[in-house]
């Protein structure tokens, strides 16, 4: 999962830095990552991981680190294995 | 009982009125020289209603956002420029009050400022920047505790008047550009060098001239969060919310003129509806949506309040763009009836009826964070939000 939200990462991100030198807890916007950017990710892991963000997702802290994405990947799709 | 004591142990809206009084007999001159609102200002500190939103326990009154809008829409209906001055400074009041809580330099500061009744500036825009608060070029350097900054700042609003200035800057030289702390500079710490002068259409007392910043203060007083989170749980929805309210009074001012031109004409002319009274009807029905629309998001935001997660929603977001948009697209249609209706009295200046400078300080509302770069963002965030259908909700 990582590595998939990596990669978007790089692709839709449009990031200053390589994401290769951000940590997985680093910020992403202290990295530079705007909210049309975040957006434009939000986008594209629902589209890759055929998911839905729900409402409660929808804000800053979701996309704030690389983790946190995938924190919120996991509660999605955990959410979807219970139902 | 003190001096101080007596004055705030009235209402907040009694004294916003008394200092309304004086702002609105100078609000014609401050138009015309496009000159600071001094009386206004000062009227509005004698009134102690500089501070008000600090917490009581730093010497202010702790009044709830709610309350400092209607100070706005009070002050809006008297003087634009005094009102613009006195809701930017509270901007600033909120963000230190909710952002640097526990931060002994700020907190002694916010107790000065209610002590003394300080003006609190910000320097957000750049050259090269534009408007996008989110994004700076220059950056602080701190050496052995003390931080050095240089800004090109294209706007800095009653910048010469002010007893402090909060910048913006990037964290430091190799930090990307939205990366960014403010940091409060008190006016001996700084130097304005004047690059452009504020003669505008209207809302020309704020004096938004723009300056070259040159400041340098001990690191303390950087805010200690980051300016990203400052921006989206407090700046933003608080410009939108109290730039709301001095909109709505200014628009409100202008339909009591309306009013008043319209019961004259009946009282001229008995047993006839004059033919301005239908288009009044429109202006109060525009002018109860614009209120409407200012109370909805202030109750939203004070449901909100201390949540940084529901104030970092994007529906709150979306939420407060749109007050922003409605109430400064609405104001506007409002004024335009009430020159109609008042005709050439409102197309005049110095007649009970004029309306000029109403019309001309409204057209800023549309500019001030551009409705266009607002829409973007919205029409961004509306890509993956999901719609609250609720009447309630």
């Amino acid at each position: 999962m990582i590595a998939t939200i990596r990669a978007l990462l790089t692709q839709h991100g449009g990031l200053p830095v390589s994401v290769d030198t951000l940590a997985d807890d680093g910020d992403l916007y202290d990295a530079g990552l705007s909210s049309f950017a975040s957006v434009q990710l939000m986008l594209a892991l629902e589209e890759a991981f055929d998911v839905e963000f729900p409402e409660h997702l929808l804000n800053r802290k979701s996309f704030s680190s690389i983790a946190a994405i995938s924190a919120a990947l996991s509660e999605i799709t955990d959410d979807r294995q219970v139902a | 009982m003190t001096v101080a004591g007596r004055i705030e142990a009235l209402t907040l809206a009694e004294r916003a009125r008394r200092a309304a009084k004086v702002a609105g007999e100078f609000a014609d001159a401050v138009d015309v020289d496009g000159r600071f609102p001094s009386e206004g200002m000062a009227a509005v500190k004698a009134e102690r209603l500089m501070g008000i939103m600090v917490r009581p326990d730093l010497g202010g009154e702790g009044a709830s956002m709610t309350e400092v809008a209607d100070v706005c829409a009070i002050f809006g209906q008297a003087c634009a420029a005094t009102a613009m001055t006195y809701a930017m400074h509270q901007i600033q009041i909120a963000s230190l009050a909710d952002h640097a809580v526990g931060s002994a330099w700020h907190e002694a500061f916010l107790r000065r400022l209610c002590d003394q009744q300080l003006l609190i500036a910000s320097a957000t825009s750049e050259a090269g920047i534009g408007g996008n608060l989110r994004n700076s070029i220059c950056a602080i350097e701190t050496v052995d505790g003390t931080v050095i900054l240089e800004k090109d700042a294209t706007v800095i609003s009653y910048g010469a008047h002010a007893d402090a200035i909060m910048v913006t800057s990037r964290r430091n030289q190799d930090a990307a550009h939205s990366d960014q702390v403010a940091t409060v500079f008190l006016n001996d710490q700084y130097t304005l060098e004047q690059t452009s002068v504020w003669d505008t259409l209207g809302m020309r007392g704020t004096c938004s001239d723009g300056y070259l910043f040159r400041g340098k203060a001990p690191a303390e007083q950087i805010l200690p969060k980051p300016f990203a989170e400052i921006a989206a749980q407090s700046m933003l929805a608080v410009s939108h919310l109290l730039w709301g309210a001095l909109w709505y009074g200014i628009a409100a001012d202008a339909v009591t003129r309306a009013q008043a031109f319209v019961k004259a004409a009946a009282k001229r002319n008995p047993g006839q509806t004059p033919p301005g009274a239908l288009r009044l009807a429109e202006a109060s029905n525009l002018l109860q949506l614009v209120k409407a629309n200012v109370v909805a998001g202030l109750k939203q935001f004070e449901t909100c309040k201390g949540d940084p997660d529901a104030l970092n929603a994007m529906s709150f977001s979306v939420a407060m763009n749109n007050i922003k948009i409605g109430t400064s697209q609405t104001i506007l249609t409002i004024i335009n009836h009430c020159m109609l209706i008042c005709g050439i009295a409102g197309y005049k200046n110095g007649t009970p009826f004029s309306l000029g400078r109403h019309l001309r300080d409204a057209h800023s509302a549309q500019l001030m964070i551009s409705n266009d770069r607002i829409l973007g963002n919205t029409s961004t965030m509306l890509l993956v939000n999901k719609q609250d259908t609720s009447l309630l909700g």
